[in-house]
């Protein structure tokens, strides 16, 4: 059946790299099926979406120009002038939330399904601070166009790294180039956001699914106690890789159709001289940390208000990337309860606010 | 004998390590932590002809690298204030109808001298000294 010419290809590279690991993969592999199944593909569509960052931003690089006096010329010369530019600019954006919204979705359904436990507690961490890298990439993307919503948005988060103790100040001057949020902080973030965090990014991608391709995709409690031949696979190659590449034209179709409908708005330039407008909001994934911020008084005993909030959310956010090591009681009945509470109360959490900020 | 030596050995090893590193991260974070640019220090500023200033209206001027938000009330007195919220640093505006300052970002509020009155800002915001001399606003930075 094999291609011939592939088949001589195959050999020569055999001859040369003994390719038998790959070939015990596309063999052997196989992939759970069961009634949670669907959230396997999660992470897939992660990774699929950020290749199409990495392309449309490679894309975006040939004419988009760092600077106070250029950047948004540039964007509105691309999303006006450039043939197709709108589109690549508008999958960009879009394609940017929808990465961080999967990788949200992923992350709560490993959590629910009890995927993170040992032995894949550092697949777990690895992929907790994916999350982080991503949003590193929407905030600092987000400046980029350097228009009103997103100058004030920057001011503001950079604002708040202040009010760490002792370093604070030297953090904000770091981070923004400068006391002020100026084209300085463009140029920084402009490299954090082009060179810096793809080149983290991907390293930790490369590790992420290296774990996953170690120790294969986990079993519910449940599928486990079946027997031998209760148990339903598929394999890995050809079934579920053409089930992942449906499931990618789906989402591309998805992503297509709202680059068509609703684009995405460019908005006033950026003026330091201009007042903040009314309705100034930072990507919607910040939305529940910036919520909580404005309900905190200003001050509560002798600490600010947002400090307080900082170190309660960093705190979360360690508990959160710790918890498979976490043994909040001995009882393994007791302690899964716990952790599936916390992760419960989490996610309602995060929704609430998040519903509230648009509100 | 051996272990000692061999610990001995380690240590200086470690030792020697830590330095390198300190070596390697010192210039790094001294690099990122940008020069100080000389500030142009200012004390007044001429910002026009009072002619120019309607009642109920405002203005955002730059004084040295502080915006300053220069307002005229209802009943024609001016008023001159850091423009910066006290908050987390967005620009506050003058609103006409309460004739109070407030700031966009998290709907902080401060009265017309600038005295934080509800909201988050922590603190008021600076005031600016504003003087007419010969028909020409100047304000006045109130540190010297
Ligand atoms: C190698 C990878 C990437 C490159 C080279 C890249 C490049 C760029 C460039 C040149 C811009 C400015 C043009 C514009 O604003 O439309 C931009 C904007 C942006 N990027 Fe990326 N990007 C990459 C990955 C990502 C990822 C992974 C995310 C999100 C998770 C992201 C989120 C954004 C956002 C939100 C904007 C602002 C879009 C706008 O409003 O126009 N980028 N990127
Ligand atoms: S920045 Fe002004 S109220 Fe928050």
């Amino acid at each position: 059946m094999k291609n011939k010419k592939i088949e001589k290809v195959e050999n020569w590279l055999d001859e040369r790299y003994d390719l038998s690991p790959i070939r015990n993969l596309i063999q052997h592999k196989k992939v759970p099926v069961h009634g949670h199944s669907i959230w396997y593909y999660m992470g897939g569509i992660s990774l699929f979406l950020f290749m199409i960052q990495v392309f449309t931003g490679l894309l975006l690089l040939m004419y988009y120009i760092p600077g106070e006096d250029s950047a948004y010329e540039s964007v509105q010369f691309i999303i006006t002038k450039v043939d197709f530019g709108w589109l690549i600019r508008n999958l960009h954006s879009w394609s940017a939330n929808l990465m961080v919204f999967f990788i949200f979705i992923h992350m709560f359904s490993v959590f629910f399904t009890n995927s993170f436990r040992k032995p894949r507690e550092l697949t777990w961490v690895t992929g907790f601070f994916l999350l982080l890298l991503a949003m590193g990439f929407g905030f600092s993307g987000y400046l980029l166009p350097w228009n009103e919503l997103a100058f004030f948005a920057t001011k503001v988060g950079t604002d708040i790294v202040a009010v760490v103790p002792f370093i604070g100040d030297s953090l904000k001057v770091i981070l923004r180039g400068g006391e002020d949020v100026t084209g300085a902080t463009l140029s920084r973030f402009f490299g954090l956001h082009v060179a810096f965090l793809p080149a983290i990014f991907t390293t930790l991608l490369v590790i992420h699914l290296f774990f996953v391709q170690r120790q294969g995709m986990s079993e519910p409690e449940e599928f486990e106690k079946l027997t031998e031949d209760q148990k339903k696979y598929i394999p890995f190659f050809p079934n579920f890789v053409l089930q992942d590449a449906l499931l990618w034209i789906i989402v591309l179709i998805v992503l297509l159709s709202l680059t068509l409908f609703f684009p995405w708005e460019l908005g006033l330039k950026a003026d330091a001289l201009a007042s903040a407008p009314i309705g100034i909001k930072p990507e919607w994934y910040f939305m529940f940390m910036f919520e909580t911020l404005k309900l905190l008084p200003a001050n509560i005993w002798f600490i600010e208000g947002e400090a307080v909030g900082i170190f309660a959310f960093t705190i979360a956010g360690l508990i959160w990337m710790l918890i498979p090591f976490i043994n909040f009681s001995k009882k393994k009945d007791l302690n899964n309860k716990i952790v599936r509470w916390i992760g419960i109360f989490s996610l309602l959490y995060m929704i609430a606010f998040t519903i509230k900020g648009y509100l | 004998m051996g272990t000692n030596r061999r610990k001995f050995l380690n240590s200086l090893l470690g030792i020697g390590s830590l330095g390198a590193l300190s070596a390697i991260v010192y210039p790094i974070i001294s690099f990122l932590i940008p020069p100080k640019i000389a500030e142009v220090k200012i004390n007044s500023l001429k910002v026009g002809p009072v002619a120019d200033f309607k009642n109920n209206s405002s203005k955002i001027v730059k004084f040295g690298r502080t915006p300053v938000i220069l307002v005229r009330t209802k009943n024609g007195d001016f008023n001159a204030l850091e423009a910066t919220c006290t908050h987390l640093d967005c620009i506050v505006q003058f609103k006409k109808d309460t004739q109070q300052i407030l700031c966009a970002c998290h709907n902080g509020i401060y009265d017309i001298h600038g005295r934080n009155v509800s909201g988050p800002p922590p603190k008021p915001l600076k005031q600016f000294v504003v003087n007419i001399i010969d028909d020409e606003i100047r304000i006045t930075s109130q540190d010297v």
